[in-house]
């Protein structure tokens, strides 16, 4: 068998904070509580879970722009983080990101061709009728037009200017894309064109995905498999229709029965009751179901992620 | 039958640039019954925020209305004085927005600006006031109400200040709440809990509501009735059930076809999503069509 694109195993990531109040001191923040997972060449795996739950931060370590507490990153079977891991160049050749906000992440005094061409030079492509094939290329990929290669981020729609993020993190043809909220910025009807597209240079590309969303009826029409993160922890991992067909953890429950969704506000359709059989389980307590919002400051107590079904696992407390 | 609790008609509200007035809204009319929950959808720009702000008589320039009327219980608010609006804003109509950081404020107890409502529209002393405060906290279902209301507003969560926002609305139990995307920053199981309050409170209260928002789940979850902006214009109005059940209007189906459905995957297997550039031939001819479904008569009969 062949090593997983990406593993992430046992991923901790801890702030320290300047106490406040009268005593000072400083305070341990507990971000990302042991994170582990694979992502496979061609797959989108989505993390879904609440603000500040520690989705931005799992993805930041992977891009190298957050230091790991413990833990170790993997690509291709070699060590991606700390010390052993790639430099810049390397690691921008395996993996880039989209960005939620398009206008923010794009240079507003450069071109659409200065910011695609910058990171083909500094990759030593230096012939500049390759660069400009490979902008037009890039620009056709993601539905714009060789023309638009010389206008200015203000000068284009928020669609417009996802569809430029997308082609600067795919220029220099990574395997693996994250995408931090990559449509939560945009219209309903350019949401359909920007997931549309993605999906289709997924395909086309064989890119691997690691998408964060709040937005559950996206990540359930993109992602193969998903992640339910909890304050700082997976509570449950399946597949796709393991998590939205059978959630086995309460509250993957709770952010599934929380979506506003036409069908089911009008009793259109029903939203399934069913939830997954843990009869292996055995009476054991889960962690948390998120109706209480946790304390950042607290390590989290002892608990293990048991897969009760074939690639479905749920976060259960410490076994007595 | 009943007459309309808020009545806009012909709105025109336009932006006046240099020497030039562009139209921003084209003749917007609609009604809202006394109680009900009207929701306006349409993409960004669209001009939901600016019919919102019309009827508070909050435009600012260089916005102005440029025609129409707006009927508040048989009165139109565009011949009241500024200072009549003040005294109906807060008290009759009240609104709340997409960030209650702007609108609340941050030097101030939450305890001492809820009660700044009873005693200014009210007329009631301080101690009453607060008093009652206590107990507006409390209808909205915010935790130890007492202790709560000695917070001031960065001590709160994003839920928690909405939830101020909403008890500060409703603290003179007005006609009408205008709520401009009050959940779009909460998170959605927050933001389940916040809608729900609304929907109890209003009906409980009997509040009638226009509720804007671009996420045609939480209209569909939150109203009666639903009109589509487009470009200034409404082009598309009918009850909920039947907007989303049969729409009529090319932009109302390639809005509802762009919407991954939830449970859609798992029925028909991923389908490509509806890119409504394909199904609509001419944007600019969008507006030339609208479908104003009648309401239904009074007693239920379709
Ligand atoms: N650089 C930092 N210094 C201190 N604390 C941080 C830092 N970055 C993140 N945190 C904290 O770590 C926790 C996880 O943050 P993170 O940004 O990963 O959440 P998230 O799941 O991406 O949330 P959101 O949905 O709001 O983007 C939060 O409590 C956050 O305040
Ligand atoms: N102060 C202003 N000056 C000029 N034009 C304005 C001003 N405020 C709003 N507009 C224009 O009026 C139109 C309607 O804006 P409005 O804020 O009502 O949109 P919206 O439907 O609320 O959108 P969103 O979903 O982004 O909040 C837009 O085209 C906008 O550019
Ligand atoms: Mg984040
Ligand atoms: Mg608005």
């Amino acid at each position: 068998m062949t090593a997983p694109l990406l593993q992430v195993d046992d991923l901790h990531v801890r702030f320290p904070i300047a106490g406040g109040g009268l005593l000072g001191g400083r305070r341990t923040l507990y971000a990302v509580n042991g994170i582990s997972f694979d992502l496979a060449k061609g797959e989108c795996l989505s993390i879904v879970g609440e603000s500040g739950c520690g989705k931005s931060t799992t993805a930041l370590s992977i891009l190298g722009l957050q230091e790991a507490t413990e833990g170790s990153i993997r690509y291709r079977g070699q060590p991606f983080s700390g010390a052993g891991g790639p430099g810049r160049m390397q690691r921008a050749r395996a993996v880039q990101m989209v960005f939620q906000d398009p206008y923010a992440s794009l240079n507003p005094r450069q071109t659409v061709r200065t910011s695609l061409s910058a990171p083909l030079r500094l990759h030593g492509i230096k012939s500049a009728s390759e660069i400009s094939d490979r902008i037009e290329a890039m620009l056709a990929d993601v539905g714009l037009t060789p023309e638009q290669a010389d206008r200015y981020p203000h000068e284009f729609s928020g669609g417009q200017r996802q569809r430029i993020g997308i082609a600067r993190a795919l220029i220099l043809e990574p395997e693996i894309v994250v995408l931090d909220e990559p449509v939560s910025a945009l219209d309903v009807s350019i949401r359909a064109q920007i997931i549309n597209l993605l999906l289709d240079l997924q395909e086309k590309r064989g890119l691997s995905y690691l998408m964060i969303s709040h937005d559950l009826s996206v990540v359930e029409h993109m992602s193969d498999r998903v992640l339910v993160m909890f304050a700082g922890q997976v509570v449950e991992e399946g597949g796709w229709r393991q998590i939205f067909e059978t959630p086995a953890h309460p509250y993957t429950r709770r952010l599934i029965a929380a979506i506003p969704d036409p069908d089911v506000a009008l009793r259109r359709s029903e939203r399934s009751e069913r939830s997954a059989d843990l009869p292996m389980l055995d009476g054991r307590a889960f962690v948390a179901d998120g109706s209480v919002a946790p304390d950042v400051f607290v390590r989290p107590a002892p608990s293990e992620l048991v897969e009760f079904a074939p690639g479905h696992k749920v976060r259960l407390a410490a076994a007595h | 039958m009943t007459a309309p609790l808020l009545d806009v008609r012909g709105l025109k509200v336009a932006a006046r640039l240099g020497d030039r007035a562009h139209p921003i809204l084209k003749e917007v009319s609609f009604q809202i019954m006394p109680g009900e929950a009207y929701g306006l959808v349409g993409e960004s720009g669209s001009g939901k925020s600016v019919t919102s702000l019309a009827v508070m008589g909050l435009l600012k320039k260089p916005l102005r209305v440029a025609g129409g009327e707006i009927l508040f219980k048989g009165q139109d608010l565009l011949q009241l004085s500024k200072r009549e609006m003040r005294r109906l804003r807060g008290n009759r109509v009240a609104m709340i927005f997409q960030e209650p950081m702007t609108a609340l404020n941050p030097l101030s107890t939450v305890g001492r600006q809820i009660a700044e409502m009873f005693v200014l529209h009210q007329g009631k002393g301080w101690d009453e006031a607060q008093r009652l405060a206590v107990d507006a906290l409390a209808s909205v279902r915010v935790p130890n109400p007492d202790r709560r209301a000695r917070n001031f507003p960065h001590q709160m969560s994003g839920g928690l200040r909405q939830r101020v926002m909403i008890a500060m609305a409703l603290a003179c139990n007005p006609d009408l709440l205008i709520a401009d995307e009050p959940t779009t920053a909460l998170d959605v199981t927050v933001q389940a809990e916040v809608l729900r309050l609304i929907k109890e409170l209003c009906a409980e209260r009997g509040t009638a509501v226009l509720f804007i928002s671009h996420d045609l789940g939480v209209i569909a979850s939150t109203c009666q009735r639903v009109g589509v902006m487009y470009s200034g214009c409404l082009v598309e109005e009918n009850e909920t059930q039947a907007l989303f059940g049969d729409p009529r209007h090319e932009y109302t189906r390639g809005l509802l076809g762009a919407l991954p459905r939830l449970g859609s995957r798992s029925q028909h297997g991923r389908q490509r999503l509806v890119d409504i550039d394909s199904i609509i031939s001419d944007r600019s001819k969008l507006t030339e069509t609208r479908f104003i479904a009648p309401r239904a008569a009074e007693g239920g009969q379709p």
